[in-house]
Parts: C-alpha cells; sequence; structure tokens
C-alpha cells in the first residue's frame, strides 16, 4: 500500500431488501484505492451502487462485510474530515446562505474561532450580497454552491458528491464544473463524485471508476491523462467518451426491461 | 391599472437599475384614493349625524353620568365619540396608506366594508335605539351597549384584566408545557410509544370537561381554570410538534452528522427549526380552544372575568353588558391573533414568499 492512499475499500459488500422484498445486492466485492487529492468519479446506470459506495464511505451507511478506512484509520461514522454533498443540496431552508455555510463551524463548536472562513467562502463561490438571502431566494445552482461551500468549511480531507449537478441546466452544470475544479485546487481536497453524466466525469476527473448494476460491482477503473483545461470537443475527450460508452453497454449487455407490471 | 401606471412613468425617468429603490409618487393612483378613500369615513359621518339628528321616538331614558374629573357625558355622546375614534382611526390609516402603492390599495379594497359598517350601525341605532324595533330587551341599540361603559367601565376592566391574566397564564405554560412534550414525543421512540397515545385519547375531550376535578383538585378558582386552559392549549401544540419533529427529513439529519453535529446539535438546530412552521399551527389551533374554555371556565365558576361578567348581567337581563363584555373580547381576542401572527411572521420569514407564490 503506497502512502498516498487516502482512502481504502477492501472487498465490500452491502445488501438491503426492496420496497417488494427482493434481496438487492448494492455493492459485491468492491475494492478500490483513492489517492489523496485525487479527483475520482463514479459513474453508472442507476441502481449500480454508486451511491450507496458513497454513503459508506461517509459513514452515513456501513457494509454487511470488508473494510473501509480513511488514512489507515477504520471508518465507523460520520465526521467532518469527509464532507458530503447531496443530490439535492439538502440546505437548511430556514437559515441564510451564511448560517447554512457556517453550520459545520458552529456544529463543531468553533465558529468565534474561525467566522473568517465563512466570508472567505462567500467569496470563493462568488456569493457576495447574497449572504442573508433564504435559500428558497436563490438559484439551484447558486445552492449547490452553498453547499460545497458548506461542506468544505470543516477542511475535510475528502468531499464526497453525490450527482450535485444532476438538477442543473447545462450551462449552470459547466459553470459549476469549473467552480468545483477551482476549488479542488484552492483547497487541494481529495474529490470523490458520484454521476451518470459521463461528459462530466471526463471533464472533470483524474480516474473514472465505472460501476455496473445487478450485482454492484466495479467493472473498470480509467485514467484521464490528458491536462486541464480540457476541451469538450476534442479528440481525446470525444475518444475517451466513446470507449466508457462501449465499456458501459458491453457491461450491461442483457437488454433491459423497458417497462414493469 | 394603476400600479402598472406607476411602473411605467418610473422607466421613463429613471434608469432601470432605480427600480428598487424609493417609489416615486403617482399622480392618478392618488386622485382615484383621493376620491374613493373618504368613502370609509362618510358611513360612519353618517352613523354619527343619525344619531344626533334622528329623534329619540320611543321610550328610553338617556341618562347624564359625571366623571370624577367633572365630564358629563351620555350615551349618545358616548357613542359619537366612538364612531369618531373610528373615523380617526381609519383618517391616519389612509394618511399612512398615502406613501405607498401597496398599501393604497390594501386601504381602497377595505373601503366598501367600511362604509356599509357605518350604514349597518345606523340602521341598527335607529331601530335599536330610537325606534325600540328591535325585540328587547335582548337587542339594544349601539349606544346602549355603549352605556354599559359609562355605567360600570371599571368593573368591566377590572373583569377584562382578570380574563387577560388568567389567559396569559394558561395559555403560556400550555404552550410552553405543549413544545416540551411535543419535541420529547417527536424525538424519542420510547416516549412516543407510552405518551402520543394518551395524548390522543385525552386530546379529543373539551377541557371543560374536566371542570368538576379542576374545581374541587385546585385550591382556586384561578388555578382551576388555569389548569383548564394550560391542558387545552396543550394538546394541539404538542400534537403538532410531535408531528413537525418526526417529518423531519432524514437528508436533514445526514447533512448535520457529516458537518460534524452531535445529538443535541440535531434536536436543536435540526429538528426543532424544522417544526416550527408545525408548532405555530398548533398554537393558532390552540389559541382558538383557550378563547372558548377562557369564557366557558368563567361562566362556570370563576369570581371575576368577562364570561362572568356575561352571566351575571345576564341574570339581571341586562343584555346590552352581555353585548359590551361580548364587543371587549372581540377587540382582545383580535389583539391577541394579530400579536401571535406577528411573531409568527418574524419567526417564519425565512418561509416568505415559499408558500404563497
Amino acid at each position: 500500500m503506497s502512502n498516498h492512499v487516502l482512502l481504502g475499500i477492501e472487498n465490500v459488500y452491502r445488501t438491503y431488501v426492496d420496497d417488494e422484498d427482493n434481496k438487492v445486492e448494492a455493492l459485491y466485492d468492491v475494492s478500490l484505492e483513492i489517492e489523496k487529492g485525487e479527483f475520482v468519479t463514479i459513474i453508472g446506470s442507476s441502481g449500480c451502487g454508486k451511491t450507496t459506495l458513497l454513503r459508506l464511505i461517509a459513514g452515513l451507511d456501513t457494509p454487511l462485510s470488508g473494510k473501509l478506512t480513511i488514512g489507515g484509520v477504520p471508518i465507523t461514522g460520520t465526521d467532518p474530515e469527509r464532507g458530503y454533498v447531496f443530490q439535492q443540496g439538502g440546505l437548511f431552508p430556514w437559515l441564510t446562505v451564511e448560517n447554512n455555510i457556517a453550520t459545520g463551524l458552529k456544529a463543531r463548536g468553533v465558529y468565534k474561532q474561525e467566522k473568517s472562513r465563512v466570508q472567505e467562502y462567500i467569496e470563493l463561490i462568488g456569493l457576495q450580497g447574497f449572504e442573508k438571502a433564504f435559500p428558497h431566494q436563490i438559484s439551484g445552482g447558486m445552492a449547490q454552491r452553498v453547499a460545497i461551500a458548506r461542506a468544505l468549511i470543516n477542511r475535510p480531507a475528502a468531499l464526497l458528491l453525490d450527482e450535485p449537478m444532476g438538477a442543473l441546466d447545462s450551462f449552470t452544470r459547466a459553470d459549476l464544473q469549473d467552480k468545483l475544479l477551482e476549488l479542488w485546487r484552492h483547497d487541494e481536497t481529495t474529490m470523490i463524485l458520484v454521476t451518470h453524466d459521463i461528459d462530466e466525469a471526463i471533464y472533470l476527473s483524474d480516474r473514472i471508476v465505472i460501476m455496473t448494476p445487478r450485482p454492484g460491482r466495479i467493472s473498470d477503473i480509467m485514467e484521464v491523462s490528458f491536462p486541464h483545461p480540457r476541451h469538450r470537443g476534442g479528440v481525446e475527450f470525444l475518444t475517451m467518451r466513446k470507449t466508457i460508452l462501449e465499456k458501459l453497454h458491453l457491461a450491461s449487455a442483457l437488454p433491459e426491461p423497458e417497462y414493469r407490471i | 391599472m394603476g400600479r402598472f401606471t406607476s411602473v411605467k412613468t418610473q422607466a421613463a425617468s429613471v434608469p432601470p437599475l432605480q427600480t428598487q429603490g424609493p417609489r416615486l409618487p403617482n399622480p392618478y393612483a392618488n386622485a382615484k384614493f383621493l376620491i374613493k378613500a373618504p368613502f370609509a369615513l362618510v358611513g360612519f359621518l353618517i352613523a354619527i349625524l343619525a344619531n344626533r339628528l334622528f329623534p329619540q321616538i320611543a321610550d328610553v331614558a338617556v341618562t347624564d353620568y359625571e366623571f370624577p374629573s367633572g365630564f358629563i357625558l351620555n350615551m349618545n355622546e358616548a357613542y359619537e365619540l366612538v364612531l369618531l375614534g373610528l373615523i380617526l382611526l381609519y383618517l391616519i390609516a389612509g394618511v399612512y396608506s398615502w406613501f405607498d402603492p401597496d398599501r393604497r390599495a390594501k386601504y381602497l379594497n377595505r373601503v366598501p366594508f367600511r362604509f356599509a359598517m357605518g350604514l349597518a350601525l345606523t340602521a341598527w341605532d335607529i331601530l335599536g335605539t330610537k325606534l325600540l324595533m328591535l325585540p328587547q330587551p335582548f337587542f339594544p341599540g349601539p349606544a346602549r351597549i355603549i352605556e354599559s361603559f359609562l355605567m360600570e367601565g371599571d368593573y368591566i376592566l377590572q373583569n377584562t384584566l382578570y380574563s387577560l391574566r388568567l389567559f396569559a397564564v394558561g395559555f403560556f405554560v400550555g404552550v410552553v408545557v405543549g413544545v416540551g412534550t411535543g419535541i420529547l414525543i417527536g424525538w424519542f421512540a420510547r416516549v412516543y410509544y407510552w405518551v402520543f397515545p394518551v395524548l390522543k385519547l385525552t386530546g379529543v375531550i373539551p377541557a371543560v370537561a374536566w371542570m368538576p376535578f379542576a374545581l374541587t383538585l385546585f385550591p382556586t378558582p384561578f388555578s382551576a381554570a388555569s389548569f383548564l386552559i394550560v391542558i387545552c392549549a396543550w394538546f394541539p401544540v404538542a400534537f403538532a410538534t410531535a408531528r413537525g419533529i418526526t417529518s423531519t427529513p432524514k437528508s436533514h439529519f445526514e447533512v448535520a452528522r457529516t458537518l460534524g453535529a452531535k445529538t443535541s446539535y440535531l434536536v436543536f438546530h435540526v429538528a426543532i427549526p424544522h417544526a416550527i412552521p408545525n408548532i405555530f399551527t398548533g398554537i393558532s389551533t390552540a389559541n382558538g380552544f383557550a378563547f372558548t374554555t377562557l369564557v366557558m371556565a368563567e361562566m362556570m365558576g370563576q369570581p371575576g372575568g368577562l364570561g362572568y361578567y356575561i352571566n351575571a348581567s345576564k341574570v339581571w337581563s341586562a343584555y346590552y353588558k352581555v353585548f359590551a363584555s361580548i364587543l371587549v373580547m372581540a377587540i382582545l381576542f383580535s389583539l391577541i391573533m394579530w400579536a401571535i401572527g406577528a411573531v409568527q411572521g418574524r419567526v417564519l420569514r425565512w418561509q416568505k414568499g415559499l408558500i404563497h407564490e
């Protein structure tokens, strides 16, 4: 094991029972190592267990068997060193933008000492002037930026992002992707992003982990070696896109049922 | 229509960025306001003139009451003073509304109602006092109701303060205990299991049903009635608070936990803030229950209060005093509801525009 490994996932299994009493193997023998400062994207169709894996890393869920470690220490629960950004942001509607961002500091009881960081992050995400706005008064893209800033305020070693851009239009999404890269460089946080958007994965990450469903497992890991800023229409980009598409299709060779009764 | 014009004139004269600034007066809207708004006052003016000019045909004694200061007033003069007070109140409201288009529109919207109120008072005054054409003694005219305050204003005030004190103590304790139980029920599964069914079962019983026990078990009538108000306010508040706590989305807790929140933070900074809208719904319901319980408790065995005053006056067939008491209740309870609404609007300002737009 190299010294640079931040996160270790070894032979992790997780099953759950769905509404119709079927056993679903969300994760089946999943192993992965993520290095410090890396930007890793986990991609796959819905039901491949990518969100389950992210929740395990966050400590919001526990594996059936297998081991998850961070910096060599087993993960036993949630910890501010692992920030989490939820699909719909999940801002507290009763708190203003600045109080939402300050939540982490207040929850840990260090608000007085580190108060200045709130303003720093508001500036980093470009939301000056919206400090006193309530979540419903800002746009979806702004809300996601607030959610990211809120998770980063605790200086986490890893930031876990669960499809944070899923509900945004493509312009806002591209904008937020650039913002995310900027924040990644600013804080040197390890980023673990779950998405089903192939372009997003290639545009952002160092490595792309491809997962396939039933049972949820890692089918392939690809390095993205060409430098930033990545041109979405470039040859390397498009070649990579084609490869990933093929891999995703190959992996789910069985025809999907169109509907269920 | 008027506001649309207002936006247009602004756009022509100032750069668009300044539309957020102070609004310019709009001559057209103000002219309309000037013509229509006075009708809010005209109705009451007619009522005063009717009281002044319409001859007292039926046989009703008009007594002069002398105040300690030497001031002498009869019921008609007192009634006219009240009407004058209303005119003054709506005049001030009108002047205040003058400066803001939104308030102007709101004021104009209420003009027909205020005008009709003046006419209704006029008709009531003529039929009830001047001609005595309404069934007596059940429906005295407005001036006779006002006369109650001349006869025993101090006593009415005493009873009002008694009611107010009873309400304040009972309602405050009821809300505090209700929020407390609601939080416990909502947060601890075990408390939910044991206490929630009890709450559901006892909550449907009208609080006054406990009156016989309350009167024997509590040392004073005041504490007995407070107890009744406490339990009638407790139920809806506890129920709504528990609902608010249990309905907190799991994701809110998960967000807070990944940010380093411990249990106490989850309770006080996630679950309770989430429950605040529900708590206010519970408080509004409790408010209505508490008014009912208050008056009923006072009518059944209190040494004072507006409910007691109604009962005491009824015995002497002094229905004008019953109406006086009802009038005080209407004003007092409206003020309390308005105050609660104001607090709610302030606390829940993060919801503004969330529901209504």
